[in-house]
């Protein structure tokens, strides 16, 4: 009784809640065959929605106003520019990376020299921002689709041990995000930035640089994502980030990341990113048709949002 | 008939218990305030003031005990009952909202303030009110509370207190309301504060600067641990026996002051002087320098500058110069979402840490020493800093600033809201720190504090206009140098 009590105060809870029903009720309309196919499908998608959460997470986590609108376009373009570079060559797999996070180093540097030095609120620059790199996107592609080195299709679709490769990776990168944020000095300069940004300075932390680092970090994990997704779906696709602007922001949320900053936590966008999708699945399963299938997403985001309300936002 | 009319209490609250958890914070409190009397409330942090305030203005209900207004018992009593019955109550925290003006706050204290022109009429109000408590006040009511310093945020609350829009003010409770006032402000308010009561208003009077307390109140009220432990008349107390009914030793204020031959030295700390004018600035190892004047006449921002430009904020130096104390808790220094012990390793935690990872075991054993040297007083230092009281939240921020290895300690009024005994302690350890070579740089608007330092600054309109070494920090000459012009 009292691990249920504890359980139910923990903020990440019930997105898994929401999750697992989803799951479940999927799983009993098709009468339990596609458990194996649906659960993989889930996992796949998944992964995508939480490397861009935890980016997003941590500049939620800075505080009020802070957000990064750029992630669909840094995606788009790290997906574009890294393929075309490996060329369908096998060899430049890593050196190919090494060129999608470079990308998201230099989308996150000019976001915060927006932020800074032109003294525009983050919503804005992040916005601005998404402009030119999606220009930039469209400039290098051309419209073309360019197929990823034939190794890495096969790494970002096939499964390890019934998992599947990108939900490694993403849970490998959560492992990473989660000691970054709860055992790091780092971690608890962004916590203590979200609450209260002047005292945060008069206790001496670095908070432009703190800042700064946490916008840079948020970009290279969209570009990552991009660059896998790219190779995931055969191509880089002018389109491809687009759904994801409103997904990086919605899995922290749902999560139970507080959006006034401040207080955040990684396992929540888990829960969340495993919902998104099953809500999805579960209603193209029902049937549903597109225009009701939106109402329900949002009516069941509504539902969970309402019922998680109930925490209370001081439990640390 | 010629009937004496019966002199019911404004309010009475009898035998009201209040307890968070195991906490508790009332005991079995009674207490009856009647209409024309100031009541002092005194008692160190912790003991029940703030608790016993709230109840009386409504937001907290006792778990057991009755409270009666005019002598008539009130069933149901909340904030709007309390308001209704003419209760009106300055808070300890602040509670203006800051991106309003004046005015617009008026209007949200004061609901009835409705209809064409209220803008005008609060206006009226509020600056009418203002003029009679502060002359001279200079506040524009048309103007932002974010733009106001701390001092004027508290006129302008104590103003909207006392100002009588529907309901006749029958009692106004004043918790620590000279704590960010100076000395020329505090005595404005208490004189005001002797007018209201003679004409039949009552007051409850909260302050740990026990001669304001002794020259104000009618009556005295001594709580502890959550209950009264002594009820006098005001005449009946004198500084000794009011430390004495609280529990605590008063120590021979005199101490030891050095004065330091500095000539030839490097100071630790220097800024030259304020916009070309007066003095400039020197801290040297070891002292404790004193930074006094009227409220609001540059101190802060001395010492903000001082620490802004020894700390970067886009890499952190591998030791800190300096380390801030903090006296606007909640505007730069507590930060609300996080236990206690997080609040208080925030500044050093590179101490506390190996390769960018806290170390836990260093944190809590970190706390732990600093929750005994200067009595924090919680049971858990996991506990969330908001479940501390005022001053014990002030603590926390001493021994975040004392905890890191910062040569220098910056403090802007850091005692506001901290009872007497750790005052004493706190003074003790400042002493012991000095000793060892550490450098503080304290503002504070109480004289006492003042006369403690070792070298004192003396501001007025922005610039540092006279030093004061040694046996000539005395309250006289500090306040005779607050009205020194600045020399070109």
């Amino acid at each position: 009784m009292n691990i249920l009590v504890s359980l139910s105060r923990k903020p990440w809870i019930w997105s898994f809640v929401a999750a697992f029903a989803v799951w479940v009720a999927t799983i009993l309309f098709t009468g339990g065959a596609s458990t194996i196919g649906l659960s993989q499908a889930a996992l796949t998608f998944a992964a995508f929605s939480i490397l861009v959460g935890i980016g997003q997470m941590f500049v939620i986590t800075l505080g009020p106003g802070n957000i990064d609108l750029c992630v669909p376009a840094t995606m788009t373009l790290a997906g574009t520019v890294a393929l075309k570079f490996m060329q369908v060559d096998n060899s430049l797999i890593l050196p190919g990376l090494v060129v999608a996070i470079a990308i998201g180093v230099a989308v996150g540097i000019g976001n915060y020299a927006l932020i800074k030095l032109l003294q525009i609120p983050p919503i804005i620059a992040t916005l601005s921002m998404s402009f030119i790199v999606q220009s930039t996107a469209i400039w290098t592609n051309r419209g073309l689709r360019i197929k990823p080195p034939e190794a890495l299709a096969t790494f970002t679709t096939e499964t390890t041990i019934g998992i599947p490769n990108v939900a490694l990776v993403a849970l490998v990168l959560s492992v990473l995000a989660f000691i970054l944020l709860q055992k790091t000095v780092y971690g608890r300069w962004i916590a203590a930035i979200g609450q209260s940004i002047r005292a945060a300075r008069m206790a001496g932390i670095p908070v432009d640089g703190t800042r700064f680092v946490t916008y840079v970090l948020c970009s290279i994990l969209a570009a990552v994502c991009g660059y896998l997704l790219a190779s995931f779906s055969g191509g880089a696709a002018l389109n491809m980030g687009s759904e994801y602007l409103l997904m990086s922001i919605a899995v922290v949320v749902i999560g139970g990341t507080a959006v006034a900053g401040g207080n955040s936590n990684v396992a929540g966008i888990w829960g969340a990113s495993l919902f998104m999708f099953l809500v999805v699945s579960m209603l193209n399963t029902y049937g549903a048709g597109a225009g009701i299938r939106l109402i329900m997403t949002g009516l069941i985001i509504i539902a969970v949002i309402v019922v998680a309300g109930g925490r209370n936002p001081n439990q640390r | 008939m010629t009937a004496i009319p019966l002199r019911h209490a404004v309010i009475e609250v009898a035998d009201a218990k209040i307890s968070f958890g195991a906490v508790k914070a009332l005991d079995g409190v009674t207490l009856r305030i009647l209409p024309g009397e100031c009541v002092g409330l005194v008692g160190h942090n912790g003991a029940g003031k703030s608790t016993i305030v709230n109840v009386i203005n409504g937001g907290l209900s006792p778990h057991q005990g009755t409270i009666a207004c005019a002598g008539e018992p009130m069933q149901r009593y909340g904030i709007a009952a309390a308001r209704a019955n003419g209760v009106r109550c300055v808070f300890q925290e602040l509670s203006l909202c800051p991106n309003l003006t004046v005015i617009e706050n008026t209007r949200v204290m004061h609901r009835t303030l409705t209809g064409w022109g209220w803008r005008r009429r609060a206006a009226r109000i509020i600056g009418d009110k203002l003029d009679e408590i502060f002359p001279g006040h200079g506040i524009d009511p048309t103007g932002v509370v974010s733009d106001l310093s701390i001092a004027e945020r508290q006129m302008v609350e104590i103003a909207t207190a006392f100002s009588q829009v529907a309901q006749p003010v029958k009692l106004v409770i004043l918790d620590e309301p000279t704590s960010s006032l100076d000395a020329s402000l505090a005595t404005q308010l208490l004189d005001y504060v002797r007018r209201f009561v003679e004409a039949g208003g009552s007051v409850i009077f909260i302050s740990h600067i026990l001669g304001e307390i002794l020259s104000t109140s009618d009556r005295i009220v001594v709580m502890k641990d959550g209950k009264v432990v002594a009820e006098r008349p005001a005449g009946k107390f004198d500084e000794h026996s009011l430390v004495a009914a609280m529990g605590s030793v008063v120590k021979g204020r005199h101490q030891e002051k050095r004065i330091n031959d500095t000539a030839g030295l490097t100071p630790l700390l220097s800024q030259p002087s304020r916009r070309g004018k007066g003095l400039a600035f020197e801290a040297f190892a070891g002292e404790i320098i004193g930074l006094a004047g009227l409220g609001g006449h540059g101190q802060t921002d001395t010492l903000i500058d001082l620490y802004l430009a020894r700390t970067g904020s886009w890499l952190r130096g591998r030791d800190a110069e300096v380390a801030f104390v903090a006296g606007d808790r909640a505007l730069n220094g507590v930060f609300p979402l996080w236990s206690i012990l997080k609040n208080l390793t925030i500044a050093d935690l590179a101490g506390l840490s190996r390769r960018g990872l806290v170390s836990e075991p260093a944190e809590a054993n970190l706390g732990q020493a600093w929750k005994q040297r200067i009595e924090i007083r919680t049971q858990d230092l996991g506990n969330p800093i908001l479940s501390l009281s005022g001053g014990n939240q002030q603590k926390v921020l001493f021994a975040r600033a004392l905890a890191t290895p910062a040569p220098a300690v910056l403090m802007d009024d850091p005692m506001r809201g901290v009872d007497i005994g750790t005052k004493q302690e706190v003074y003790a350890i400042l002493r012991a720190e000095a000793d060892k070579g550490r450098t503080f740089v304290w503002y504070s608007t109480e004289m006492d504090e003042i006369c403690l330092c070792d070298r004192v600054y003396v501001f007025n309109n922005g610039v540092i206009v006279a030093e004061l070494k040694g046996d000539s920090v005395t309250e006289k000459n500090v306040l005779a140098a607050s009205f020194i012009g600045a020399a070109a």
